[in-house]
């Protein structure tokens, strides 16, 4: 592209948008790209592809050309399969008309939550570390995100307690995302169940992010909007990438008060019209016949969970026992060196990619996310080589130390 | 349990006693325990390694053999299939429901090696009213798992 003399399209960008991350992430990215043979546990995917019967119906409906747009809330057969599947797995009940609207993602869903409910200057409660969509979003739309820290003596888990701290009379929606990314952790009921007693106290919204319901170890998923009176304030965004692993076919869906779904819908019918109709497809008979892909997938995550939270608190880093999504999140606080430090001296000394743990909010120095979406003989690996990573560098630090006094 | 230790050992036979045990949630002894046990009932055979020969370079040749015989009184197929399978060149019989009764897998050096057991001693046993001869040309998946080169991951190496 040839430049016109004094044409600066920075001039054009929005400020906001301007001052959005990414920032201090970008540069490990790229020196992660430019490393070979690395093992990756810096994966937020699952590492199986999708199960050949969902890919098959997606074949099956481009050969019947199935090619173009659907109403703009979703096919109607898929509406009805997600309200069915919300009524089994968490016995919610949506009206698959007027409740149910099918999304690019739950990203989509997210977007178009935030959007509709925003006003400028409404402060959005998010609890941290967290997944890094949600205060950008919140952002561009206009509103003040307040980060809620979590911590690891809570289990990462969100305390009403600590919650209330941070809520002001300006406060409207809170952003809930259990199981969590990056740190794996849960709710329990009990911990449900005071959250929301201070969401009505403080007459809140929440948009309850619930991508890795399924993906839970200590029981049967859970969704915030089963809990009394909470349906009709949250707004439930799902989607089928993690637990059945269909990332990239690009479909979610939220689930919502008829109200909040009717002025969703408008954004979405101006920005996106409709989620493409393969993934829908394949979205469909993923919610008829993907149970047991599911349940052998969330299996074998659970296998590979408790490998690696064994192997790392045998390598001397403290971690807890995540329960949910498929990451853990240890502390690397022993070793004495920032997450940064540690994931770049990792990659350059191991070749092992982790996430430095303040990529997803300033409460994640210290920690590192390790995402076990990898089958077991990387896992396997990885491990071996951090074991020998962490070992240096903690005899290093006890050296330093030794040599202090 | 054991069919959960089994499930995995059957994956992965370099698994030990104590990775199976972290993975199950059991404890450590116990499964052990289990795996000894299990060996000594020969529910569990042997250690296997799923090897693609033609990549490693060998020359192997295999056929799969339909084999027609007479059942005889008393013990049916048995006495014939064991006659078949004590063959070293043999490596797996089946017996089979439809147009013939053993299907047997016959490894060899050569097609003339695998032809010529085929046609002196497998066809000549008495009982063995005929035989069908199946090279096999290519393996594309065996044991659940696919030969051809998989392409490696393409994820994003790193995705928040
Ligand atoms: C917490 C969380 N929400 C949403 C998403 C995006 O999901 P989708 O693929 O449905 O847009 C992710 C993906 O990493 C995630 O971790």
């Amino acid at each position: 592209m040839t430049i016109t003399c004094g044409f600066e399209a920075q001039r054009f960008i929005n400020p906001v948008v301007k001052s959005l991350p990414p920032s201090g992430i970008r540069r490990f990215f790229d020196l992660v790209a430019s490393t070979r043979g690395v093992i990756s546990l810096g994966v937020g995917e699952p590492d199986f592809v999708t199960p050949w019967h969902i890919r098959e119906a997606c074949v099956q409906s481009l050969e019947r050309g199935y090619t173009m747009y659907t109403s703009n809330y979703g096919i109607p057969e898929l509406r009805q399969a997600i309200a069915c599947y919300l009524e089994d797995r968490f016995g919610l009940s949506y009206d698959p008309q007027r409740q149910i609207m099918v999304t690019i993602g739950a990203s989509e869903a997210v977007d178009l939550a935030l959007r509709t409910v925003i006003n400028p200057g409404d402060e959005v409660l998010i609890p941290e570390p967290c997944y890094v969509s949600y205060k950008p979003i919140t952002l561009i739309a206009g509103g003040v995100p307040v980060t809620v820290p979590t911590t690891m003596e809570d289990e990462f888990a969100l305390t009403a307690a600590r919650l209330e701290k941070y809520i002001t009379p300006r406060s409207k929606i809170l952003i809930l995302c259990f199981p969590n990314n990056p740190t794996g952790a849960v709710l329990t009921d009990s911990e449900m169940e005071a959250i929301a007693a201070l969401v009505k106290k403080y007459n809140l919204l929440v948009i309850s992010d619930e991508i890795y319901a399924e993906l839970r170890y200590d029981g049967p998923p859970r969704s915030f909007a089963a809990l009394p009176g909470m349906q009709e304030r949250t707004i439930l965004v799902s989607g089928f990438s993690k637990a059945f692993a269909m990332t990239g076919w690009r479909v979610g869906y939220v689930a919502a008060h008829p109200d909040f779904l009717a002025a969703m819908v408008k954004i979405h019918q101006y920005t996106i019209l409709c989620a493409p109709v393969m993934g829908q497809v394949a979205a469909l008979e993923a919610l008829r016949h993907g149970r047991p892909d599911v349940d052998r997938m969330v299996a074998e995550y659970d296998q590979r969970r408790r490998l690696v939270v064994s192997r790392l608190r045998e390598m001397g880093l403290e971690c807890f026992e995540p329960r949910g999504a498929f990451y853990v999140f240890p502390s690397i606080k022993a070793t004495g060196l920032t997450s940064n430090e540690f994931a770049e001296a990792l990659l350059k000394e191991e070749k092992v990619a982790v996430v430095p743990g303040p990529a997803f909010g300033s409460s994640g120095e210290g920690y590192i996310r390790c995402s076990y979406a990898t089958s077991l003989a990387e896992l396997t690996e990885a491990m071996k080589r951090m074991e020998r990573f962490v070992a240096r560098h903690l005899a290093f630090k006890g050296r330093a130390v030794a040599h202090a006094y | 349990m054991r069919k959960k230790i089994l499930e995995l050992l059957e994956n992965n036979g370099k698994l030990n006693a104590k990775e199976i045990a972290i993975m199950l949630a059991l404890p450590v002894d116990q499964v052990a325990r289990e795996i000894a046990a299990m060996e000594q009932e020969k529910i569990i055979l042997r250690y296997h390694t799923l090897i693609n020969w033609e990549k490693a370079g060998a020359e192997e040749v295999a056929a799969l053999i339909d084999v027609k015989v007479t059942p005889q009184r008393d013990v049916g197929f048995d006495e014939i299939a064991g006659r078949i399978y004590r063959y070293p060149e043999v490596k797996s019989v089946f017996l089979m429901s439809g147009s013939y009764d053993l299907s047997v897998l016959v490894q060899g050096k050569s097609l003339k090696e695998v032809a010529t057991f085929v046609s002196q001693k497998l066809a000549t046993l008495e009982h063995v009213q005929s035989t069908v001869t199946h090279f096999i040309l290519k393996r594309y998946k065996q044991d659940g798992v696919i030969f051809e080169d998989q392409e490696a991951d393409r994820r994003q190496v790193l995705q928040l």
